[in-house]
């Protein structure tokens, strides 16, 4: 199988490979970049443990090709804290118990880093609205929640 | 002591590494040399395999072997099933890793492909040329068991795989002399337990040393190890199992799975690691799968309201082959359970365990308790209903009285304590249940539907007594342990048998050692998972980590305290029992300045210079600890619903919790339990539910078409408690992790009907679909 040349930004940092047309996003950060906090839940786009964000944007991406990230600047979980400070979200979780087995959190996370983008000051609604896309089966929910809320609490001072 | 830490809401100690993509699940583990394996799984749900052709898979680029079921079953021995509960003719039928003659559900493995990357695996996976005769299929247990049903093993005449019977009092006499009979067929839909994390095993066999390391999606590395060297004949002292960080698991992670034992097997040929990982549309169709009830049950009752007698005959659906711990969830865990909190005399639960082509079902959130929930508060309102009475007061009618140490109840087991007039009147108050019927008569007067659903329950988890497990069929115990090793430096490693998997009990076990001993949070960690550096223990399933493991962790931090009370009397020159031990510190009485901390302890025990004599050097401490009995957590929920009869959409405006599981350890955790109990159970009321079509495929095979609860579905949990101590407990905790599921299912289900009592809707089949309800309505 041919390979196909692609250049892209993750978590800040440039980077360049040699792809399948078919490798799947995440599977180029997981298995390529061995940056394994973006999680695979069901490959089909349905629940979100795979977010990323996509220049700013947040993607599912275990249905986006690696070579539709040619020239793109990715940010995934790892690149989340700066500094060694934790981001307001991850800060968030942390403080009001929004994760238990942890597999759906990085996807939440960067879900909600899109959401607070677009809407910095949401509604206990806007947020589970906002979080449609991502599956939680061991919170039930109501921290997730009320960890967004504080986040954006935190970042509206 | 001012502050305790046990009872306070601590972050948890293990999210930083999971909120910054540091933890390390088993599919994100990569050897050296590893190769990738991925399983042909049967198209049809019952079938003859008449011929297989590997060849062209053999040839795929990438491809190191292709195993079909002639090679497995020379080298791994049939899966075993874990629970053969006793005088109840159990069928334990052949379960093979991969199928050889005959498949028997959509999803039995039929071959598997190792591969240089993925890609390549699945590739030649589609390569392998199958050829079947279909055969005739059953899906419905019920149905299974009737004569003519297509047949799954020739040692299991009608699909029975047992017949189990419990009783206490005298069940048919009391319903002869019953005033009042209600009955109901109840379908406990199947459901899937969609943990987000998918299953994997990694398996490296080192052919030079007999050895094989398992890193594995598993609540229960021990067992696994077990029945892993029963499986490959390895022995057990050369199998490490290794649980690292799990994503959920909900009882579908107990099991020992033949994906796994495969896994393992490639490794074992090839003499490299080889890794597995399901697709979500495997794990629906080979992961097991949940609930899958159809039973009928009747209540018997005197005109005044005193319930005198519960039966039921059950047909409990067990799929192809019986799970691990499969038999044991429709008998002990639901059978048991007939009188739930109320003073009952007479019971009879009458059991069949059935084969059908179906994925496995095993142990799901709850395992056998909500459906024993279910079909007592079912019944209870369908009494309330024909005695005209308010269901709430009729529940209060007949709830046990406050008791403090051990309740007899009819089906011959001891409740441990219960008030459960006190979470009753907790939610009642909580929610103004008068008001809330006021409107809801407010609003029917506008033709708005609103319904009200109150469950009171009590359970039974914490399992278990060992000699119950024996005398039940368990082919195990179901004691714990924990080990306490101080360092010289005063920190403290905690090695523990269970295997938590997102219910935080690297936090709360911390805080139960340093409640005991003074020894600041962050000086300890707790070490699990790992077959080789933790004792054995049986796992994280049936609300039994804390209740279980804390108790033996506990004991361990008490010998600790009794080993620092002698060593501190011999270094302050001053009798045994003259040693007062408070806030980590060892002091003489009455001269709190004369002491040892438990730290000054610690590394005189390891450094040894100046020892009592006969005392031995080191601060070390193992207990396995086998609990007296079972816990028996209970509270009262309400929920609280608005039907719209336009288009049959069901909204849950309001869910109160008010559970009782003894002291607390750390509420946040607590909370976060019944928060996410509760939805799942909410998920099986009102969206959740596998189909299969006639010829027993599975249509809800996705995230698409099977509907796990999303967050713009439930509503904010309010979660209130009450304190009732385990009499029996050394910590006098309860286990909280599958109440909520337990309670909330009935609970919306009731709330759903009583809405749709007005317009002549008084029974419905789960899910509560709003095509459902619709068509109900207009039906009338």
């Amino acid at each position: 199988m041919a390979k196909i040349p692609i250049r892209l930004t993750v978590n800040g940092k440039p980077c360049q490979a040699e792809v399948d047309a078919r490798t799947l996003l995440v599977h180029f950060i997981r298995e390529e970049l061995e940056l394994t906090g973006t999680k695979v839940g069901c490959d089909t786009s349905q629940c979100g443990a795979c977010v990323v964000l996509m220049n700013g944007a947040s993607i599912k991406s275990c249905t986006t090709l690696a070579v539709q990230a040619d020239g793109a600047e990715i940010t995934t979980i790892e690149g989340m804290a700066t500094d060694g400070n934790l981001h307001p979200l991850q800060e968030a979780f942390w403080n009001n118990h929004g994760l238990q087995c942890g597999y759906c959190t990085a996807g939440m996370i960067l879900a909600s880093v899109d959401l607070l983008e677009r809407n910095p000051h949401p509604t206990a609604e806007e947020v589970r609205n906002g979080l449609q896309g991502n599956l939680c089966r061991c919170t039930g929910y109501h921290n997730i929640v009320k960890s967004v809320l504080a986040a954006a609490e935190a970042k509206g001072g | 002591m001012t502050t305790r830490i046990f009872g306070s809401g601590i972050r948890r100690r293990e999210d930083p590494r999971l909120i910054t993509g540091q933890a390390s699940y088993t599919d994100d583990i990569k050897l050296p040399n590893m190769a990738y394996a991925a399983i042909l799984r049967s198209p049809h749900a019952h079938a003859k395999i008449k011929s297989i052709d590997t060849s062209a898979a053999a040839a795929a680029p990438g491809v190191v072997a292709v195993y079909t079921g002639a090679d497995t079953g020379a080298g791994l021995n049939p899966i075993p099933c874990a629970w053969l509960v006793p005088d109840c003719d159990i069928k334990a039928v052949t379960y093979l890793a991969i199928a050889t003659d005959t498949v028997r559900y959509t999803g039995d493995a039929v071959a598997v492909v190792v591969a240089e990357d993925r890609y390549q695996a699945e590739d030649a996976v589609e390569l392998i040329n199958v050829d079947y005769e279909i055969l005739p299929s059953v899906t419905n247990p019920e149905a299974a068991i009737q004569p003519g049903a297509p047949q799954l093993h020739e040692d299991a005449p009608n699909n029975q795989a047992f017949h189990w019977v419990a009783a206490g009092g005298d069940t048919d006499a009391a319903f002869e002399s019953a005033e009042v009979i209600v009955r109901d067929t109840i379908i406990q839909q199947r459901l899937i337990p969609n943990a987000i994390e998918p299953r994997s095993a990694l398996a490296s066999y080192l052919p030079a040393m007999g050895e094989l390391t398992m890193w594995n999606t598993t609540q229960a590395p021990h067992i696994v190890r077990f029945l892993t060297s029963l499986i490959t004949g390895l022995g057990e002292h050369k199998i490490r199992i290794i649980a690292p960080e799990v994503g959920g698991g909900f009882g579908a992670k107990v099991p020992v799975y033949p994906s796994d034992m495969i896994t393992v097997f490639c490794s074992m040929k090839l003499g490299r690691p080889v890794k597995w990982t399901e697709t979500r549309t495997e794990n629906y169709v080979s992961t097991t799968h949940g609930r899958d009830h159809v039973g009928h049950v009747e209540m018997a009752a005197t005109r005044e309201g005193k319930i005198t007698g519960v039966r039921s005959v059950v047909y409990a659906g067990m799929g192809a082959y019986l799970s691990t711990a499969a038999p044991g969830i429709p008998t002990i865990l639901h059978g048991l359970m007939y009188s739930g909190p109320y003073d009952i005399p007479n019971l009879k639960a009458d059991i069949y365990g059935v084969f059908s082509n179906t994925t496995p079902v095993e142990a799901y959130r709850g395992a056998g308790r909500p459906e024993a929930t279910f079909l007592l508060e079912r019944l209870v309102n369908l009494l309330a209903d024909e005695l005209g009475v308010d269901p709430v007061e009729l529940r209060r009618k007949n709830l046990i009285p406050k008791f403090d140490d051990g309740h007899d109840v009819a089906m011959g087991i001891v409740y441990d304590s219960g008030d459960y007039n006190l979470t009753l009147d907790t939610a009642l108050e909580h929610v103004n249940y008068q008001h809330l019927r006021e409107e809801q008569a407010h609003l029917r007067e506008q033709n708005q539907y609103m319904g009200i659903g109150v469950t009171c329950y009590c359970e039974l988890c914490g399992l278990g007594p060992s000699q119950v497990a024996g005398a039940g069929g368990f082919g195990g115990g179901l004691w714990e342990s924990a080990v306490v090793r101080f360092y010289a430096t005063g920190k403290v490693n905690i090695f523990v048998g269970t295997s938590p998997h997102g219910q935080g009990e690297e936090t709360t076990f911390a805080q139960i050692l340093s409640d005991e001993l003074g020894v600041p949070v962050d000086d300890i960690e707790v070490i699990h998972g790992d077959t080789d550096n933790t004792p054995m223990g049986w796992g994280t399933y049936g609300s039994r980590a804390t209740v279980v493991g804390g108790a033996a962790l506990a004991l361990s931090a008490r010998k600790i305290k009794d080993k620092g009370r002698a060593l501190a009397a011999h270094l302050l020159e001053a009798a045994e029992e003259d040693i007062e031990y408070e806030d980590g510190k060892f002091f003489v009485r009455g001269s709190p300045d004369q002491n040892k901390t438990i730290q000054d302890i610690a590394l005189m025990a390891n450094v040894a210079w100046n020892m009592p004599e006969g005392m031995e050097p080191g601060l070390e401490a193992t207990t396995f600890y086998d609990p007296p009995n079972f816990v028996f957590p209970f509270g009262t929920h309400v929920a609280v619903v608005m039907v719209n009869p336009d288009n049959g959409y069901v909204e849950l405006t309001r869910y109160v919790a008010v559970d009782d599981c003894g002291p607390q350890i750390n509420p946040m955790i607590v909370e976060g339990q019944v928060h996410g109990g509760v939805v799942q159970g909410v998920g099986q009321a009102l969206w959740e539910g596998a189909a299969y079509d006639e010829g027993g495929q599975l249509l809800t095979g996705s995230m698409m078409d099977y509907a796990v609860p999303r967050a713009h579905m439930v509503p904010n949990i309010e979660v209130l408690s009450t304190v009732t101590p385990s009499p029996h407990n050394p910590l006098g905790v309860k286990g909280i992790g599958e109440t909520g599921a337990i309670a909330s299912t009935v609970t919306v289900y009731n709330a759903v009907i009583d809405a749709l009592k007005p317009l002549g809707v008084t029974k419905l089949n789960m899910p509560l679909t709003p095509e459902r309800i619709w068509l109900a309505i207009h039906q009338q």
